[in-house]
């Protein structure tokens, strides 16, 4: 297929095909990892952009293989840079669409400080983060996500330390949309992903993943059918937040900026939390909710339009080319004090 | 005298003609002793000599007043023949206070000018530079030096008595009164310093009012005051005819990336982490949108790197700088670029180290780190220009390597180039070679690692070409394919083709100049700011009859195809560096010549003296 340079057509009607690439997957079998692609891969044609004009970056581990399978551009670079490298990228060509893929120990420990300022700026990319709470490509150490108490080869009487919520992370850096995923629910991930990516601004979504070799099972709790009803908190724009069995639901209210878990039917409907993802205070409440007091939102946590980075540094250049014209570097070289020998 | 204008010049006094000279302007960190000596080498450039400066400021941004660490300072050296160096020795140094005349007064000749400004030399001052007594009360000091003491607070108050100011503002203008002093005693005119006031300070009248008279005022008391017997004038120097303008090696760093910029017509992004003493290359970007460069200030050295590499894998230019501190954080950086084989260019303004070092002082230490430190097989192409002006064509021509062979270059600045000065013929842009810059749009035939046959570089493909969709990164590629590769025969291609490819760049390099006869007894090889230095001694031996020539290399890998030639002509190689010897190493590896060192580690350049010295042992060593 060649194309003429400049050429731009109209957008393809594109399918799942169309975005996967020739490279053998080589994930473990039965890792998260394969429903993420593929729900990503559906998730494409969806965006209706044409697939030259979208970019994955990755830094390191096994997410960030990701770039590999996409039948995109692609750039898997260094450990935990993803968020910088995709600035530049941005800076230079704000006409492409720029996917970060990341994960606990990539995006939350080598890359924590880039992660953070790429939200904090509003960078128009969406960043995907596979949370498996494991370092897995190097084989089984624990993660900035793990609990305290795991046990690893590098914690042999458990993790000192305590973990961080990415998503807790992502609202405090700034961003402007964050939202939560599971790798065994394709068509919510699909749906999450989407929204993600069409969001204006830096958009966040931690996706619980599975590590089958190292980690297995890490989310069981919204896995497994019985515990999923009382561990899965469905969000839903407008919706009240409504959990567990059928026959005997629960709902959140909030004391003052308390969250507390009720029955359902002890409370007037009116009494209970009402999910609004443009309210940045109740998204904050949002991202501290976890087991085992609470269950574990699922869904868009918060999303807000605000200002982003690279678009207002265009429009600084955009208005310095209007009011004085194009930079002349002849011009430039004789400003200022000059003087004639000879 | 409060009356600005200019007094009938009643006293005749004797103008005595000098070849150069060298000044020096001390004081404390607040005392404005940085514009004071800007100002002086622009009326110096203005009559037509030629100069070099050497700016010396402390790390602090307001060091203690008073302190010896608090001491900044100003020196230019300013001739009627060519001057390559900020000078050695003193002619005249003027130390506003205790603590600059103490840091400074041993590089003053014996017999040189002293001026002091006698008010700082109360036992505040004399207490903080540790002066158990006045110096300015012993005797010997006005033996060894013509020492003038003067008042210079008092009259600058004096002068502007009716100027609507408060004391403290008044007396901050003594930095002119001073400036006009020395703008006499060397016949330098005053009227570009009055230009600059006048633009400085446009919003401000009572301040440009004040800074007018304490200018003038310093300038009409050499005139008449008794103590001044003579003044000293410069001939114009002997310089290619043209328009010249003052510039810093930052500034010509900077400039160097708008005029690449424009010619290939690409947006720059240009990602910089706050560092001495490389920042003012981003302020000065910062300040030129119009040429399509877009700066980013990064939360750090290796997001700053990671910018530009993203920006060239979208079809920029990407440009960056640190120091040495920062260099090393951008290593990893460097090696992702060197793997994907994208063109960026990272600028590293040498300062002296290890670790924090001196910041504001300037080194030469960093050749080996951008040469080899980096994990494995990491080839980059290396360049340092030779004088501040010659920045600009090396940021040009770094540009210009980096896309056409698409691969990371490395420029090597150093502190005294970048806040140094000079005299710059301002060049025609038309001149600059073309950059020529081709994205690969066919799909047909199309491999992301398929290279050029004459440079070896792959091709540059932007990404929304359609039909070109595809993956790079930091794991080793298949040759041609760029897919990922754990083949052992091909790992063990591709560093070599790697390394060839930055081998090739030594086609780019022209003839290199030989300044001095094609054989002889000693050769000095530099690279950096040490061609001033280098160039002052060999020409003053040259002059004296000696078989002694010099080369300065812009590029430092690859080197030049002819310089193993060229070696073999002399008998002693000699490598002046401000570092243990990194250089001479690399000679005496690639070349098997028994090249020795002249190695000084002080902050500062090398005195030409010591280079002088060092060859005529050489030679002594011949007989």
């Amino acid at each position: 297929m060649s194309h003429p340079a400049g050429e731009t057509a109209a957008p393809r009607k594109y399918t799942k095909k169309d975005f996967e690439s020739d490279q053998d997957v080589r994930w473990c079998p039965g890792c998260g990892d394969y429903a993420i692609l593929s729900a990503a891969q559906k998730m494409m044609p969806d965006l209706g952009l044409p697939r030259e004009n979208i970019v994955f970056i990755s830094g390191i581990g096994c997410s960030s293989r990701f770039p590999y399978y996409m039948n995109t551009y692609g750039f898997h670079t260094i450990h935990g840079r993803a968020p910088a490298i995709a600035t530049g990228l941005r800076l230079a060509r704000p006409d492409l669409k720029v996917f970060v893929v990341t994960g606990d120990g990539d995006g939350l420990s080598i890359g924590g400080n880039h992660l953070l300022h790429v939200l904090r700026r509003n960078v128009n990319v969406t960043i995907l983060l596979f949370n498996n709470r494991i370092y897995g490509l190097t084989k089984g150490q624990y993660s900035p996500t793990s609990e305290v108490g795991k046990v690893t080869k590098s914690t042999p009487m458990g993790a000192a330390d305590r973990p961080l919520s990415p998503c807790a992370f992502a609202r405090g850096s700034g961003a402007t949309f964050v939202a939560r995923t599971v790798d065994r629910n394709v068509a919510h991930m699909e749906e999450t992903l989407k929204r993600a990516a069409q969001h204006h601004g830096a958009a966040f979504v931690e996706i619980l993943q599975n590590c089958n070799v190292y980690n297995d099972l890490a989310w069981n709790v919204l896995y497994d059918r019985e515990s999923k009803s009382l561990s899965e908190l469905r969000l839903e724009h407008g919706r009240p937040l409504l959990f567990g069995p059928v026959d005997d639901r629960r709902g959140l209210v909030l004391d003052g900026p308390t969250p507390r878990a009720v029955r359902a039917k002890d409370v007037p409907e009116s009494a209970l939390w009402v999910h609004d993802e443009t309210n940045p205070w109740k998204a904050s409440v949002l991202t501290k909710l976890a087991p085992p007091d609470f269950p574990i939102p699922i869904g868009v946590i918060e999303s807000l339009q605000e200002p982003v980075y690279e678009e207002i540094l265009l429009e600084q250049e955009h208005k310095a080319i209007t009011d004085r014209g194009p930079g002349d570097i002849g011009a430039l070289l004789v400003s200022g004090d000059t003087w004639r020998i000879g | 005298m409060s009356d600005a204008s200019a007094p009938a010049s009643a006293v005749h006094k004797q103008r005595r003609q000098l070849d150069r000279a060298v000044v020096r302007f001390a004081g404390d960190s607040g005392d404005g002793m940085q514009v004071t000596g800007e100002q002086f080498a622009t009326e110096a450039a203005w009559a037509g000599a030629d100069l070099v400066t050497l700016p010396n400021f402390p790390a602090e941004i307001r060091a203690p007043a008073g302190t010896l660490f608090g001491v900044s300072s100003y020196q230019l050296q300013f001739g009627s023949r060519r001057v390559y160096t900020p000078g050695d020795r003193l002619d005249c140094l003027v130390a506003m206070n205790p603590a600059a005349l103490k840091v400074h007064l041993g590089d003053l000749k014996e017999g040189g000018l002293l001026i002091v400004n006698t008010a700082a030399f109360e036992q505040k001052n004399l207490d903080r530079a540790g002066y158990r007594s006045n110096p300015l009360t012993d005797a010997a000091l006005e033996d060894r030096y013509r020492l003038h003491k003067i008042d210079i607070t008092r009259m600058t108050m004096e002068a502007l008595e009716e100027v609507a100011l408060g004391a403290r503002e008044k007396e901050r203008c003594k930095n002119f009164f001073a400036l006009g002093l020395v703008s006499w005693i060397y016949t330098r005119p005053i009227e570009p310093t009055l230009g600059w006031i006048g633009r400085r300070f446009a919003k401000n009248a009572a301040i440009a009012e004040a800074n007018t008279r304490a200018l003038k005022t310093g300038y009409h008391f050499g005139e008449t005051a008794e103590i001044f017997t003579e003044c000293y004038g410069i001939e114009p120097a002997a310089m290619p005819p043209g328009v010249y303008r003052s510039i810093t090696g930052n500034r010509a760093l900077a400039w160097g990336i708008l005029a690449a910029a424009q010619r290939t017509r690409l947006p720059v992004v240009y990602g910089a982490y706050p560092i001495t003493p490389a920042s003012d290359i981003l302020h000065e970007l910062a300040l030129h949108k119009r040429f399509g460069v877009r700066t980013f200030q990064a939360e750090d050295e290796i997001a700053a790197i990671g910018s530009i590499i993203g920006a060239a894998f979208g079809g920029a230019i990407g440009v960056c700088a640190s120091s040495g501190p920062g260099i090393a954080l951008k290593a990893e950086g460097m090696n992702l670029a060197v793997m994907a084989e994208l063109p960026i260019v990272v600028f590293d303004i040498q300062r002296a180290g290890p670790s924090t070092g001196l910041p504001t002082k300037t080194e030469q230490a960093d050749l080996l780190m951008v040469l080899h430190g980096r994990n494995s097989e990491s080839p980059v192409v290396v360049l340092a220009p030779a004088t501040p002006g010659d920045c600009f064509f090396i940021a040009y021509e770094a540009i210009r390597i980096a896309v056409k062979y698409m691969v990371p270059v490395v420029v090597l600045s150093d502190g005294y180039l970048a806040s140094g000065a000079e005299p710059w013929l301002i060049p025609d842009p038309k001149t600059l070679r073309d950059i020529p810059v081709k994205f690969r749009t066919d799909a047909e035939g199309f491999f992301p690692y398929l290279r050029d046959e004459a440079t070896l570089a792959r091709p540059w493909v932007r990404p929304g070409t359609p039909g070109l969709e595809h993956r790079i990164g930091g794991l080793e590629k298949e040759h041609i394919t760029g897919t990922v590769s754990y083949d052992a025969e091909n790992h063990d291609l591709m560093v070599r083709l790697r390394a060839e490819k930055v081998r090739r760049v030594a086609q780019e390099i022209p003839p290199t100049t030989v300044n001095g006869p094609s054989a002889g007894d000693v050769l000095v090889v530099g690279w950096g700011s040490t061609y001033g230095t280098i160039t002052a001694a060999v020409e003053e031996l040259q002059q004296e009859g000696k078989a002694v020539a010099s080369i300065q290399l812009r590029h430092l890998n690859p080197l030049p195809p002819d310089l193993g030639q060229i070696l073999r002509q002399y008998d002693r190689i000699l490598v002046p560096e401000v570092n243990s010897g990194q250089l001479v190493r690399i000679l005496r590896a690639e070349y098997l010549v028994d090249a020795v060192g002249l190695n000084r580690v002080r902050g500062l350049p090398i005195p030409t003296q010591e280079v002088r010295e060092t060859i005529e042992q050489l030679l002594r060593d011949k007989q």
